[in-house]
């Protein structure tokens, strides 16, 4: 099963990247707020399972995906 | 009677870059420097071990998130556990962090540039095993170099804990935080090199206060153990 791991700057660190991002996108013309910069993993499970896959792919992203005191996580299945 | 000399272990992971300043500096100061390669399960004797910067494993994921997984690592979270003193500078800072040997995480730079200057700091605890030569409140000059220095403390982080706090923030650090130790006080963490000013030659010998004060610890526990 593929599984796709998307990892965020949490709400309330800042995140300097973001706001460069912003600030280009500024200069094209594009009045955006909010830019948040995070980071994407794309994994393959083995089985078939997806709540299996799901409880696996948590502790991954509780053991190393993600760091819990500064980013957020969410976790696609696709079957 | 004759005062030994201090066996302190240096590890090299791959990546690793201020190993060799980091054991030519403690040898500089009177100690038996002692390379450890990262594959290695078990310490040699040590008194202390320090984890040197660099880019370990390419900085990839996170800065010391892959380090946390070397044989090295986990026998360094032994060594800690059963008290031994580790001291980590820049990448190794950010690996005990990663390990969960120290609160907190470091980031980018607030400016997404690399800093790369002679940075005051104010010491704020002379009480640790690493600071003992310094005086509290004192300041001393260490430089800095890096991208991902800026310290993030969790929520609940005592404030006893921080032990360097920079004069002139370089890299937007919460509340000025530049080095940390662990609650019991034999782990510390710091973002500046302490290795990289240890001759006036470098323009500052601040940092042999505190590997100098490491030395003495580590000595201490040398002679305890005899």
């Amino acid at each position: 099963m593929k599984a796709t791991v998307v990892v965020r700057p949490k709400r309330g660190i800042l995140d300097p990247q973001g706001e460069a991002v912003e600030r280009a996108l500024g200069h094209l013309g594009f009045a955006v707020r909010g830019a948040r910069v995070g980071k994407v993993v794309d994994l393959e499970v083995p089985g078939d399972d997806e709540a299996a896959a799901r409880e696996q792919v948590e502790r991954m992203c509780a053991q190393l995906l993600a760091n819990p005191l500064i980013e957020s996580y969410e976790i696609e299945l696709h079957g | 009677m004759a005062s030994p000399q201090p066996r302190i272990g240096v590890v090299t992971y791959p990546g690793s870059q201020d190993d060799r300043d980091a054991l030519w500096a403690l040898a500089a100061l009177d100690a038996e420097a002692v390379p450890v390669w990262h594959e290695e399960a078990e310490l040699p004797a040590l008194d202390a071990v320090v984890l040197p910067g660099g880019f370990s494993y390419g900085d990839y994921l996170r800065c010391g998130a892959i380090a946390r997984f070397s044989p090295a690592t986990a026998a360094v979270r032994a060594f800690a556990g059963d008290g031994g003193l580790v001291l980590g500078i820049c990448n190794g800072f950010q690996i005990l962090c990663e390990a969960g040997l120290l609160p907190g995480a470091l980031l980018r730079n607030e400016s997404l540039r690399f800093v790369c200057r002679d940075v005051p700091l104010r010491v704020e605890r002379a009480d640790t095993p690493f600071t003992s030569r310094c005086e509290s409140g004192s300041t001393i000059v260490i430089p800095v170099k890096h991208g991902d220095g800026r310290y993030v403390p969790p929520r609940d982080l005592d404030p006893a804990q921080v032990v360097f706090r920079y004069r002139d923030n370089p890299n937007g650090s919460v509340d000025d935080i530049a080095g940390v130790c662990n609650a019991e006080g034999n782990v510390l963490g710091l973002m500046p090199h302490p290795e990289h000013a240890v001759d006036p030659l470098l323009g500052s010998a601040d940092g042999a206060l505190v590997l100098a004060s490491l030395v003495d610890a580590a000595r201490d526990r040398a002679l305890a153990a005899v």
